[in-house]
């Protein structure tokens, strides 16, 4: 009898719609955990706003499948036991779309609760979409069919950084400093490994890890990176471990290169200021400087928020979310997922693919440098006067890793 | 060298920053026996008072003028919160306290913001104080203020030339933390007030019926010890950074510098905060793990044991969490602290 109503119901929100749209004027309610507050709250609260600001763009007409975008923020305070409460909330509130990327050790934690969710709670399934968390586990050992990453990962990331090493004959000792988690411990790994093999004769002079947003001052590190005689440090920093480790870094003389997964994140910009200048390099899968309706965007963002806008991943989640659903013809995370698994879209810059293997997007990767902004490259984050340039970018087959994911589908 | 140089001048500017907060709450503890949990609160309170004040008025009068403020928070919450509780006990003090600190950091949040705020040393202070220029065949000389590219540039590519400044902000750090050790010193043993104070401690009865205020005298040390926060705050607030988690992250370090210097020794405060300062700081330069050091003493460690993370971690890893080994060290051996005279 309950089975009959529920297929009449369904039978009718059919017929009244009649079109084939199932899903359109539908809400997507989606929820973004991240920390809003401590050392490294100012990213998360820059990027919230991205995600209402693109929520609106790309609701009702701004997606193929004509639905309204909703999202709200949960601060987990960076931390994996608090994030993992905030996802019980989420979906006691009735998000089907959980959306998180600062600090792998909270994705990992995540993408496990989520799968013990999914597999009890048949026809409630949440879908995972993975912002910044750059892990190279997530996509590989740790691979789940409702984690979506729509960031490169440190192995592609450091492809690119690896492939542009190659022509700067002026690096020769290398200092490796991360933070003491997954993610920094991964970009130790996978530089060495990469430079091992493209640039044998680059020496590394040192490498340390120290605690996750703990540490105020860096002048210690900044003495012993001189001391080692380096002249390129390689770091996954973010947030304010990396503009503390920069302000050390011009304050205590050190001259190096630095190479960098999140120069232009909040924060950072200010921190290096003038200084900097064509020695610290980024790479990411966009910059500030893309051009078209990229910039149309960041000009509006800034207008309307007083903030840069850099999360470039916000936008690819809109895009590909929109397509899917339309493909799918339906809200629902189990039928999405499936449209999800090697979707293609064109993005801002060019066309991105959600690799079906292992749920990651293959996209261009860019290196940009720290210079003053220009006519050639306006965009100048945080009022500095200076801007990240691009010098060279890498089209999807060159950073594309192999992936070791062995993904279990739903039957 | 100069590695040396810096990095002893790097851990005694640091350790000087944890004397300023530590000596208001050895102060606090010493005088009145109230151990005082909102301490690192109030250091918070100077930063971000600090940097109100000096975008008003300017960096210099906020230096004087926002410890001054602060302390006049604190004899205020001494004159109608602690002063009601104190008849109970100690462990009421310290939980009003201890509830003041999560009072503070609720109202710097709704007053500031969540989010660090940018305050800016001012111009004097931006830059190096001097240079330590060190040179592959003249060797080692310093230089006031910065030196010229010329100077760390050597003109020969095979002679190398390594400049290493040493900001003024740290520089300032450290001179007005000496200062403030010496004329807290001369006010306590020089000073009348000191002599008042210092009876009032131990014989309160004697001090009354000498027609001496004691509870005001509590009230102006208290007011006194949090003023002294302040003007840490407003220093350490302006070279590293200001934002609403700065209390929590100093509140457990100025602790282990009161126990391993003794509760209540201002000396041993003194020596406790270089102690932790500059072994935090060398710490960060020593890779050396429990694996490499026995494979240096000549212990073979199967391959097994040496893959093992524990083994593997060096001591640059551990180096923010030595001052509690140290403190857990001292409680077990030396329970009155370096110079403490207390019984633990």
């Amino acid at each position: 009898m309950k089975f009959a109503l529920k297929a009449l119901v369904a039978a009718a929100v059919l017929a009244a719609t009649g079109t084939s749209f199932a899903q359109k004027g539908e809400t997507v309610k989606m929820v973004r955990i991240d920390p809003l507050t401590g050392l490294l709250g100012p990213v998360g609260v820059s990027q919230g706003k991205g995600y209402q600001f693109f929520a609106e763009k790309f609701s009702g007409a701004g997606n193929p499948a004509g639905v309204k975008f909703e999202v709200t923020l949960i601060d987990n305070k960076l931390s994996p036991a608090e994030s993992l409460n905030a996802l019980k909330a989420a979906i006691d509130q009735g998000a089907r779309y959980i959306i998180q990327g600062n600090g792998s050790s909270v994705a990992l934690a995540l993408v496990d609760a989520i799968n013990k969710h999914n597999e009890r709670n048949p026809g409630k399934e949440v879908l995972y979409l993975n912002d910044a968390a750059v892990d190279p586990d997530l996509t590989n050992s740790k691979c789940s069919y409702w984690h979506f990453r729509f960031d490169a990962d440190t192995s592609m990331k450091m492809e690119a950084m690896s492939s542009f090493m190659v022509d700067q004959k002026d690096i020769k000792n290398v200092y490796i400093l991360g933070q003491n988690y997954s993610h920094g411990v991964q970009v130790a790994k996978y530089a060495k490994e990469t430079l091992a093999r493209k640039r044998p004769d680059i020496k590394i002079v040192g490498e340390d890890l120290h605690p996750l947003a703990q540490v105020r001052d860096f002048a210690p590190y900044i003495a012993k990176i001189k001391a080692s005689g380096a002249d390129t440090v390689i770091t996954g920093n973010w947030g304010s471990d990396l503009s503390l480790l920069i302000k050390a870094a011009n304050e205590g003389g050190f001259n190096g290169k630095f190479f960098t997964y999140y120069a232009g994140v909040t924060g950072t910009p200010s921190s290096l200021g003038q200084n900097g200048a064509g020695r610290v390099y980024q790479v990411a899968y966009s910059h500030y400087n893309m051009g078209g309706q990229m910039d149309k965007w960041m000009a509006e963002f800034k207008q309307k928020y007083n903030d840069d806008f850099y999360t470039g991943s916000t936008i690819r989640i809109f895009e590909t979310l929109g397509a899917a659903m339309a493909q799918a013809k339906s809200t629902d995370p189990v039928k999405v997922a499936a449209a999800l698994e090697g979707i293609k879209v064109k993005s801002f810059n060019g066309e991105v693919e959600m690799r079906k293997a292992d749920h990651q997007l293959q996209q261009p990767l860019y290196i940009s440098v720290w210079q003053k902004a220009d006519k050639k490259y306006p965009y100048s984050p945080e009022n500095t006067g200076m801007t990240l340039a691009p010098v060279k970018e890498f089209p999807n087959y060159v950073s594309s890793t192999p992936t070791s994911c062995q993904m279990k589908r739903p039957s | 060298m100069e590695f040396l140089i810096i990095s002893l001048l790097n851990g005694l500017s640091y350790g000087l920053l944890l004397f300023m907060l530590s000596s208001g709450l050895t102060l606090i503890f010493s005088m009145m026996g109230v151990l005082n949990f909102a301490h690192a609160s109030f250091y918070m309170l100077g930063a971000y008072i600090g940097y109100s004040t000096s975008r008003l008025i300017g960096f210099w009068p906020a230096v004087f003028i926002a410890p001054l403020l602060v302390g006049v928070l604190g004899a205020l919450f001494e004159r109608t919160f602690l002063r009601k509780v104190h008849k109970y006990g100690h462990v009421p003090e310290l939980l009003i306290t201890f509830g003041l600190s999560y009072v503070v950091v609720e109202v710097v949040q709704l007053v500031w913001g969540r989010l660090a705020v940018e305050f800016r040393p001012p111009e004097l202070l931006q830059g190096p104080a001097f240079t330590l220029v060190n040179h592959a065949v003249n060797g080692l000389s310093v230089l006031w203020g910065a030196a010229p590219a010329s100077l760390c540039n050597a003109a020969d590519a095979a002679v190398r030339v390594v400049c290493s400044p040493f900001p003024a902000t740290r520089g300032f750090m450290m001179l007005i933390a000496l200062v403030m050790l010496l004329s807290v010193w001369l006010l306590l043993t020089r000073s009348r007030i000191g002599l008042v104070i210092q009876a009032a401690l131990t014989h309160p009865e004697a001090v009354e019926s000498l027609g001496h205020n004691v509870p005001r005298v509590f009230m102006l040390v208290f007011g006194a010890g949090t003023a002294l926060a302040g003007l840490a705050g407003v220093i350490g607030g302006s070279t590293f950074l200001t934002e609403p988690s700065m209390a929590a992250t100093v509140g457990s370090v100025i602790f282990v510098v009161v126990v391993v210097g003794g509760l209540g020794s201002l000396s041993g405060a003194f020596l406790a905060s270089l102690l932790i300062g500059v072994v935090q700081t060398f710490a960060v330069a020593f890779d050396y793990s429990i694996g490499s050091l026995a494979a240096q003493v000549g212990i073979p460690l199967g391959s097994a044991v040496q893959g093992n993370s524990l083994v593997k971690m060096t001591l640059s890893q551990v180096a923010p969490i030595l001052p509690y080994l140290l403190l857990v060290l001292i409680l077990i051996f030396r329970p009155k602290g370096l110079l403490g005279t207390r019984e633990g």
